[in-house]
């Protein structure tokens, strides 16, 4: 398809013996927004590498706008955020994107306005040597924005932001996508990305176990709604009698049922009328879909 | 292309500037040249020569050990530096290749080598030149002098990238080009040395010798320096051994080296995965 930016099928790659990817396949539409969720060390930032051109496959292929990876065009056509990026600290951060604007062709006048954007106006000709860990972070997503690619990868974008930098990164990276750029961000932050994201991608032992969005994950999985059900005056044990379940601190009930059962539990918890005192219920969140598909077992 | 390597070119001299390694290398040059200079100026009278040939004359020793030593100070860090920032990854993720990169780290560090050179030998050659004279000979020696020393300092220079490379950290390379100094500078002509006293004047010496030392970097820019110029080669003592090979051969080795090291580090940088 034209319409991918993206494309990533079955790629497989050893090192010794391990798998650090096997059979991978991702495509990545114009201004979708994807998390690439997994523990360290579950492939992500070697995908990124591949998908870059970096580090060479074993098995399968890999298309970047219509482009072999590593190919001139297709470096022309995406931008990349390293984890925990660090630039020459002798350098000023104007010098460094003036650097980057040179090898990819993009007017000079163009920086100064970045910095600007990435709130980095003041400190551009201060040496990045004494810049905060948040401002090298900036630095880095202004020459992501610098060439305005096709596709962006971001490994970790968030990590060592304070929250409001975090939020103005989001915001960034929404821009982009509503500019049509393919955003593919690894992260460990799973709040952040519950919300950001049109798909959500899990990687297990370089296995992809998941790609779908957060509802059809949500779906799939078929995780249970969890339901604490507190007794008034030391009624636990006529509420367990009547629900089942096990007690929690004394004085209270946790149950667990499907999505569909849903109603029909607390229609039975009304019944027990004066008996409870109150109720809590918690809907499946990303962090317990993450346990889900990258196998640690829900207890 | 061009534009790509004068690119890494810039941000590279910018960043040997700030680092004061322009400042550092030039000290250190000014410093051994005029402490040379004036400490041999000594037997001017008794071998009929002027200052500037005693001059270069000590400064060619001089600069066997102090360019490459400069050099590999200089590039040791170049590719296992960046790697280990996290920089390297990043660069090349841009439209380069990583010839590019290479040969703007070159220029830039070439460019830096020459400055420090020139600035050394020509303050020490002007003083020699005041204080005792100098003919169209010894400022051609001069003049052979910075141009093989910056010739010697690209070869170290390819080395260092080339092992900067091959090493996994910045530690591994630096112990790397630490060894390699030591070898190819030192070592080196010790071994020959004791072959040659060993062998006494049999065939090893007289056929392999010469073309094995010359095979060495460091021994070309010394016979270079020596067999073009009559005073150089008698102030030092060393006709000898550049006498018996062909005057062409020395030049051919200090030039063809920078070229084959630089095509050893590109291989090598071309096996890195950042």
């Amino acid at each position: 398809m034209v319409d991918n930016v993206l494309t990533i099928k079955g790629a497989g790659k050893k090192r010794g013996a391990m798998d650090v990817l096997c059979d991978v396949s991702l495509t990545l539409r114009a201004g979708e927004r994807v998390a690439l969720l997994g523990h360290n060390g579950a492939g992500k930032t070697t995908l990124m590498k591949s998908v870059l051109g970096l580090t060479g496959l074993d098995k399968g292929a890999i298309m970047v706008a219509g482009y072999a990876p590593g190919s001139n065009l297709a470096r022309k056509a995406t931008a990349y955020l390293p984890e925990a990026v660090s630039f020459h600290k002798a350098l000023t951060g104007r010098d460094q994107l003036t650097l980057f604007a040179r090898l990819s062709g993009v007017e000079k006048s163009k920086i100064g306005p970045l910095l600007d954007r990435v709130g980095l106006g003041e400190a551009a000709d201060r040496r990045i040597g004494t810049w905060s860990k948040g401002m090298r972070q900036r630095l880095g997503m202004a020459q992501v924005l610098l060439g305005q690619p096709k596709l962006a990868l971001l490994d970790e974008p968030t990590s060592g932001l304070d929250p409001v930098s975090r939020y103005e990164l989001y915001t960034i990276i929404d821009e982009m996508a509503a500019n049509g750029t393919a955003v593919l961000i690894a992260s460990h932050t799973l709040s952040e990305v519950e919300a950001r994201t049109d798909r959500i991608a899990i990687l297990r032992k370089g296995v992809l176990v998941a790609d779908d969005t957060l509802q059809a994950l949500t779906a799939q999985a078929g995780l249970p709604i969890r339901l604490r059900v507190r007794a008034r005056d030391g009624n636990t044990d006529r509420i367990m009698q009547a629900l089942g379940g096990k007690r929690v601190n004394g004085a209270s009930v946790e149950l667990t049922c499907d999505a569909h059962m849903k109603m029909q539990q607390l229609r039975r918890i009304t019944e027990l009328g004066d008996l409870v005192d109150d109720l809590e219920m918690t809907t499946p969140r990303l962090e317990d879909l993450y346990r889900y598909y990258s196998g640690d077992k829900l207890q | 292309m061009i534009g790509r390597v004068l690119a890494i070119a810039l941000v590279e001299t910018l960043i040997a500037m700030r680092n004061r390694w322009v400042l550092m290398a030039t000290l250190i040059m000014l410093l051994f040249s005029l402490a040379l200079t004036f400490a041999g100026s000594a037997p001017t009278g008794v071998l009929g020569v002027d200052m500037l040939t005693i001059s270069v004359a000590s400064m060619t020793t001089l600069s066997v050990y102090l360019a490459p030593l400069l050099a590999l100070m200089m590039s040791f860090d170049a590719i296992a530096g960046d790697a280990e920032r996290g920089g390297l990854a990043l660069l090349l993720s841009y439209p380069v290749t990583r010839g590019e990169v290479l040969l703007g780290k070159f220029i830039a560090h070439t460019g830096t080598l020459a400055f420090a050179m020139t600035i050394g030998f020509g303050t020490a050659g002007a003083i020699a030149v005041w204080m005792g004279g100098a003919d169209a000979d010894s400022l051609l020696a001069l003049l052979r002098l910075v141009l093989t020393s910056i010739l010697l300092g690209a070869v170290f220079l390819a080395l260092g990238y080339a092992l900067s490379a091959l090493a996994n950290s910045v530690a591994a390379a630096a112990g790397m080009v630490a060894v390699l100094w030591l070898v190819l500078v030192v070592l080196f002509d010790l071994g020959l040395l004791g072959a040659v006293v060993m062998d006494g004047s049999g065939t090893f010496t007289q056929k392999v010798f010469p073309w094995l030392m010359i095979a060495n970097p460091a021994d070309a820019f010394r016979v270079w320096n020596i067999a073009a110029g009559d005073g150089v080669a008698l102030v030092t003592g060393m006709t000898g051994a550049a006498d018996s090979l062909p005057q062409w051969v020395a030049p051919l080795s200090l030039l063809a080296w920078p070229i084959l090291a630089l095509l050893a580090a590109r291989f090598s940088f071309s096996k890195v995965e950042p």
